[in-house]
């Protein structure tokens, strides 16, 4: 398999706390791999090391090859691993449209000193970003509510913002903090086919962590199980519908763990 | 974005002539000289706060903008009185030093947020008024005075600036002076603001978490808008120096700190210019207020609260609301 992103051993411990024991996988190029488990089973500590918002306490992520843990968070980007935020983590006082703009801070060719003189390239540059800022809202049907404010939005419209502006920095991998809560079974089909569209037509490998077993199932080319912090299964959709371990972490415990 | 419309150009062409023209004529008219030092005072103490504002705008509220005031007047001070240096140099020095400072304290303290940044700034102050007592090079709680005026500046014997001290009326000559630093000043202010370094603020403010998670160096940027904003502290401070003609420990106090703040607050946080405003009002509203004598704190304060309550977004806010349906 040909990894773009790997995991290996990660370990995360807050005090006497193991969040995540020793976890590894790999994600390949272009494919959608979900991250589940019940409540409090280390996946957002997961996603937070993988985007190095959180250093690793042993273990390292490898992308490309290249170590990427215990990193700044935006060093992290700047190669290529963006992380989006549940629907609350947006710039609610910009219109969608300034945020996608301002998201796009990374392709900049000019200084800061250039944007402040006005500098020819820093001009090519904001005429740049506006362009790819309404390209990248009509990909994602989005032109019609571009100079709304943010805090004005709908919450389907802010999951959707939140993925135009990982977007707009150009991601090679795009990982998705819970892009289905909340929505009901409409909104999370529209959903699904746009995170699709992203990975097919973007050439973005998508990772998420998510609760929606229907949709997960749907979107996942493969799936990874956590439960307790630790990786108990990993497959295709199918395969980890039917495995014994995975049942038994959902079924077999509380009834309010029950993803499902 | 970049464009300036003719409405906006109208609106500066009168400030401009109103404060380079129409004051002199009024104080002219009137003979109240004592308002170019109370105008002069605004304008310098708007420059100040306009680098409060800036802080304000990454999402910190800068209550120590008077720790880089005094810094930048005591290094202005000693440049000209010790080493015999031109005020126009040490101006910039004294700015340049305020922002060395500050990045070398915003380090470390940049990172806290909210009310724990704002305490320390709060402290700064009082430890910068402290060091001034404990420096031999400050003269400690005699401070610094008759510091000579600012001199002429001529560029291949041709006279730039004129000699302040061979002036017959230096009040005109500090009023213009400030104006135009005042003006320099807001139009950077302005322009930053406004160009991309302003619209990573605005989404550091907003959001540091997914400001860094689209790239931006936080910490680069916060350290970066910290000394631009000590840098108009030390500006506007060693100007202030200049036109006493001394400095002290007590020059700029824990209080000035807080009103620097406060002009920000009451001008408005979402607009450049709103410091400006808010100075002019503080300033002169405390002015104005001296009439009731013992009454003057009362009202001020009781008038700064209603204004904060049902003006959260300042003074500005009124006429931005006009042409809003919001």
């Amino acid at each position: 398999m040909n990894a773009l992103l790997q995991v290996r051993n990660v370990t995360k411990k807050y005090g006497g706390l193991t969040a995540n024991n020793d976890i590894s996988f790999d994600v390949a190029k272009n494919e959608i791999l979900s991250v589940i488990g019940p409540n409090g089973a280390g996946k957002s500590t997961l996603f937070k090391m993988i985007s190095s918002f959180t250093p690793t306490t042993s273990g390292e992520v490898l992308y490309q090859g290249e170590c990427i843990s215990n990193l700044k968070p935006h060093v992290v980007a700047r190669k290529g691993v963006v992380r989006t935020f549940q629907e609350t983590t947006i710039f609610k006082n910009m219109t969608v449209r300034e945020g996608v703009v301002v998201a796009q801070h990374l392709r900049a060719k000019a200084s800061l000193a250039g944007y402040f003189w006005g500098s020819k390239t820093a001009k090519k540059d904001l005429a740049a970003f506006g362009e790819y800022a309404d390209e990248l809202l009509e990909f994602l049907g989005m032109s019609d509510i571009s100079n709304e404010q943010a805090s004005n939005l709908p919450q389907g419209s802010l999951r959707a913002l939140g993925i135009a502006i990982g977007l707009a920095t150009d991601p090679k991998v795009l990982l998705l903090d819970e892009p289905f809560a909340g929505m009901n079974h409409e909104e999370t089909m529209r959903m699904v086919d746009l995170i699709r569209s992203v990975r097919d037509e973007r050439d973005v490998t998508i990772m998420l962590v998510e609760h929606d077993m229907p949709a997960v199932m749907n979107i996942s080319d493969r799936i990874v199980v956590l439960n307790f912090g630790e990786k108990i299964a990993e497959g295709t959709p199918s395969e980890i519908q039917n495995n014994e371990k995975v049942i038994e972490a959902y079924l077999g415990s509380a009834d309010d763990e029950i993803g499902i | 974005m970049l464009s300036v419309s003719t409405k906006q150009m109208i609106g500066v062409g009168i400030f401009l002539f109103a404060i380079f023209v129409g004051v002199p004529l009024i104080i002219g008219a009137t003979g109240r000289w004592d308002f170019y030092f109370t105008l002069t005072s605004v304008a310098l103490l708007s420059i100040a706060s306009a680098g409060v504002w800036l802080t304000f705008y990454i999402g910190r509220i800068n209550i120590g903008q008077g720790a880089f005031a005094l810094i930048g007047a005591y290094v202005s001070a000693i440049l000209v009185v010790k080493s015999g240096w031109s005020f126009w140099i040490s101006l910039p020095a004294a700015g340049l030093f305020a922002a060395m400072v500050s990045i070398i304290i915003g380090i470390p303290i940049l990172r806290l947020r909210g009310v724990y940044f704002a305490m320390i700034t709060l402290v700064l102050t009082q430890v910068v008024t402290l060091t001034a007592l404990a420096l031999p090079i400050t003269n400690g709680a005699r401070g610094m005075s008759s510091i000579p005026l600012p001199s002429g500046v001529s560029l291949f014997g041709i006279p730039i600036l004129p000699d302040f001290a061979g002036m017959e009326n230096t009040k005109l000559a500090f009023y213009y002076t400030a104006c135009i630093l005042m003006i320099v000043t807001y139009a950077a202010l302005y322009r930053l603001v406004n160009s991309r370094l302003g619209h990573l603020c605005r989404s550091m403010q907003q959001n540091e978490e997914l400001a860094s998670s689209i790239g931006v160096n936080i910490a680069y940027i916060r350290v970066v808008i910290f000394a631009i904003s000590s840098f108009f502290g030390g500006i506007g401070g060693a100007m202030f120096g200049s036109i006493a003609q001394s400095v002290y420990p007590s020059s700029f106090q824990v209080v000035d700190s807080v009103n620097f703040m406060l002009h920000c607050f009451l001008g408005g946080l979402g607009y450049v210019f709103g410091p400006m405003l808010g100075t002019l009002v503080l300033y002169f509203g405390w002015d104005l207020l001296f009439e009731f004598g013992k009454y003057q704190m009362l009202i001020y304060s009781t008038v700064l609260i209603l204004i904060i309550r049902f003006l959260p977004n300042g003074l500005l806010s009124l006429r931005a609301n006009k042409g809003n349906d919001k």
